[in-house]
């Protein structure tokens, strides 16, 4: 298991600090965290059960149960890439073989250098401009196999 | 000389063909141009086909132009755009585009043409009459008003709104919910996006409606984080309502109190299924509630809740507003008002058609959508998102109307049309089902959690062709199973796609 560093430490107890309070925090809290640091360390699950008064348990099968939160840090962008049935319509198939070959990476990697990390998503609302994906927040639709080499080389060095 | 208003999207599908861009060079071309401006960035006007949909604010009316990319700016002012030249992007008022001026739009009224998060613009575009008319009503009749409108839940499940109010307002608490189901992962859905972008206030009208109908003090939105652009205008627009004395400890001088939150979800599908997103709201695993007890008299926090969908909510001020008898006009049967249909897929003319209920599946695929996007023949249309029934041509004639589908064993569910054309397969489609539903399982009952996986297992081994008779009776039992042992829509509507898909298209399924 992975040490948080001080910073994180920091960082966790003070989320935690503030949002305890809410109705239902879990959810706030981990979504804060992932948000400053881009997961939520194995290493955080103590500090936050000790925060909001539950179980490790508690913490981690809430953690595990969510597509979106993350254990690992994931590369410097996530592309989420939609792989639901309106794209698959408008040869998402093809668009994600190819975006796997491009980036040299499967589903749930990041490529060598920590630039991008390459997530499924099912569904992105965006299913009359199909095929989609997103860039971290930013939304992409008619993504081609061409367009898709524009976006990757634009976000490389952003 | 006053200056000239432009209106470019704000909407996730506009940005993501480029709408940023279009509106950055619009505002760098008026400057370099010495010309007075005002971006305004609306939502979309629901044809994506023609986004980015610039429009100008002429003297002769709104006047649009459309697909704008950024590289088309200057040639749209050397045209002279903002007094409504001609151009080849030149597509006229939007009102006069039959794809928009067939629709009945109550939900949408005002998605695309006001600025979403200008609440003097709502204010001037008919918002808050509902909530103004609904501060003189008597909570029952607030509900009666709704229940005799006939509106259904529209998230799906197609249950009477009002009957559900009734049961909050009837179930005595000291503290009750109201929960936004704005958790649309259904694939193929997206009015809620668009509808919660390009229109928010009406969604937080909505909810504050249903909170004094019910004796609600305490409101959740819980959002898709798969929705940024609808997180950012919600959250703008709800800080604004506090601000003006619209949401808060005192609704416009009325002394009643509604407090409105937005809380992420956080990429589970089955989240969407009500008593999953009140397990997710509460911080736990969103795994499926028993029903009974009802949420609506055991919900959050085990308190009586109303669980509504973002579109059922939002179309709750235009009924306070217009009365039951104007909402419960459009429609057919059992199917009142209008259903906001979003076309997708392998369309040519996809977006938000918002139309009574009583339309035809084909007038939708061709009237509206144009046909397919590849231009060859529509082979399949998937409705309702994932656990929706795939239909062949032979049945493009159904209308739309919950009765109707179900004679088909099919769902209109949210809304969401999906097409494919001849290239599609459709063994391949099936599969797909069985193990989305593997992957989105919360894993609570067995039939969903197992029945899932044995489902992929057993279309593959009848398409490799091994004894594919007796394995198609296999999968025709095992959806039995999970049609009638699941405890929630997940497990038992999966079936849907996959039976319709074997019923419909059995030739996919025999691999020569």
């Amino acid at each position: 298991m992975d040490s948080v560093d001080s910073i994180g430490t920091e960082t966790i107890g003070r989320i935690v600090a503030r949002l305890r309070g809410l109705p239902g925090a879990l959810l706030p809290v981990l979504h804060a965290i992932q948000a400053e640091l881009g997961f939520v360390p194995p290493a955080a699950v103590p500090l936050i059960a000790e925060g909001l008064n539950l179980s490790r348990a508690d913490v981690h099968g809430v953690i595990s149960f969510y597509h979106y939160f993350r254990d690992a840090p994931p590369g410097r962008h996530t592309i989420r890439l939609c792989r639901a049935e309106a794209c698959q319509a408008m040869n998402q198939r093809a668009l994600e073989a190819h975006a796997k070959e491009r980036l040299g990476i499967d589903f749930h990697q990041t490529t060598a250098n920590g630039t991008f990390s390459l997530e499924p998503v099912y569904c992105l609302g965006n299913c009359a401009c199909s095929p989609a994906m997103m860039v971290d927040h930013e939304l992409y639709g008619r993504v081609t196999r061409d367009r898709f080499d524009e976006i990757v080389v634009a976000w490389e060095d952003r | 000389m006053s200056s000239t208003t432009v209106f470019v999207p704000r909407d996730a599908a506009a940005l993501s063909l480029g709408a940023e861009q279009v509106a950055q060079a619009i505002a760098g071309e008026a400057t370099a141009r010495r010309l007075d401006t005002r971006v305004v960035r609306n939502g979309t006007r629901g044809m994506c086909w023609l986004e980015p949909l610039v429009e100008v604010q002429t003297a002769a009316g709104r006047i649009a132009y459309g697909p704008v990319a950024a590289a088309d700016v200057p040639g749209l002012f050397a045209a002279d755009f903002l007094n409504g030249g001609g151009h080849a992007l030149r597509v006229g008022p939007v009102e006069a585009v039959p794809y928009f001026n067939t629709q009945d739009r109550l939900t949408f009224a005002r998605v695309g043409v006001t600025d979403p998060v200008n609440i003097d613009d709502y204010l001037a575009h008919d918002g808050y009459k509902g909530l103004t008319r609904a501060l003189g009503m008597s909570a029952a009749a607030i509900v009666q008003q709704v229940t005799e409108s006939g509106l259904r839940g529209r998230g799906g499940a197609a249950f009477p709104t009002g009957l559900k109010w009734q049961t909050v307002l009837d179930t005595p608490a000291d503290q009750k919910y109201l929960a936004c189901n704005a958790d649309e992962g259904d694939s193929g859905t997206f009015a809620d996006r668009m509808l919660m972008e390009g229109d928010p206030f009406v969604l937080i009208e909505g909810m504050t409606i249903a909170a004094l109908a019910v004796g609600a003090t305490e409101g959740y939105v819980y959002l898709r984080v798969e929705y940024p652009h609808a997180h950012r205008a919600l959250d703008e627009a709800i800080a604004t309502a506090y601000e003006r004395g619209y949401l808060g400890a005192d609704i416009m001088g009325s002394g009643a109190r509604f407090n409105l939150h937005v809380r992420l979800g956080a990429g589970a599908y089955i989240c969407g299924e009500e008593t999953s997103m009140l397990e997710s709201l509460e911080g736990k695993r969103g795994e499926v509630r028993p029903r009974p007890p009802l949420p609506a008299v055991k919900g959050l926090f085990g308190m009586p809740t109303v669980v509504n969908n973002v579109i059922s909510l939002a179309t709750i001020p235009i009924i306070i507003d217009k009365g039951a008898a104007f909402y419960r006009d459009y429609g057919v049967g059992k199917s009142r008002g209008t259903l906001t249909v979003q076309l997708g897929g392998n369309i040519k003319r996809g977006g938000l058609v918002e139309k009574a209920f009583g339309v035809t599946v084909r007038d939708l695929l061709y009237e509206f959508g144009g046909g397919s996007a590849s231009g060859r023949p529509i082979r399949a249309v998937q409705i309702g998102g994932p656990l929706g029934a795939y239909l062949p041509e032979s049945q493009f004639d159904t209308p739309l109307d919950y009765e109707a589908f179900a004679a088909i064993d099919a769902l209109v569910g949210h809304g969401g049309v999906v097409a494919f054309d001849e290239t599609v397969d459709m063994s391949q489609m099936a599969r797909y089902a069985m193990e989305f539903c593997a992957l989105e399982s919360c894993g609570k009952c067995t039939p969903c959690r197992i029945g899932s996986t044995r489902g992929v297992e057993v279309i593959d081994r009848i398409l490799s062709g091994t004894e594919s008779r007796l394995h198609v009776e296999l999968l025709a039992e095992l959806c039995d199973t999970m049609t009638y042992g699941s405890l929630c829509g997940l497990g038992g509507l999966t079936p849907y796609p996959v039976l319709s898909a074997l019923k419909h298209f059995p030739q996919d399924f025999v691999k020569v």
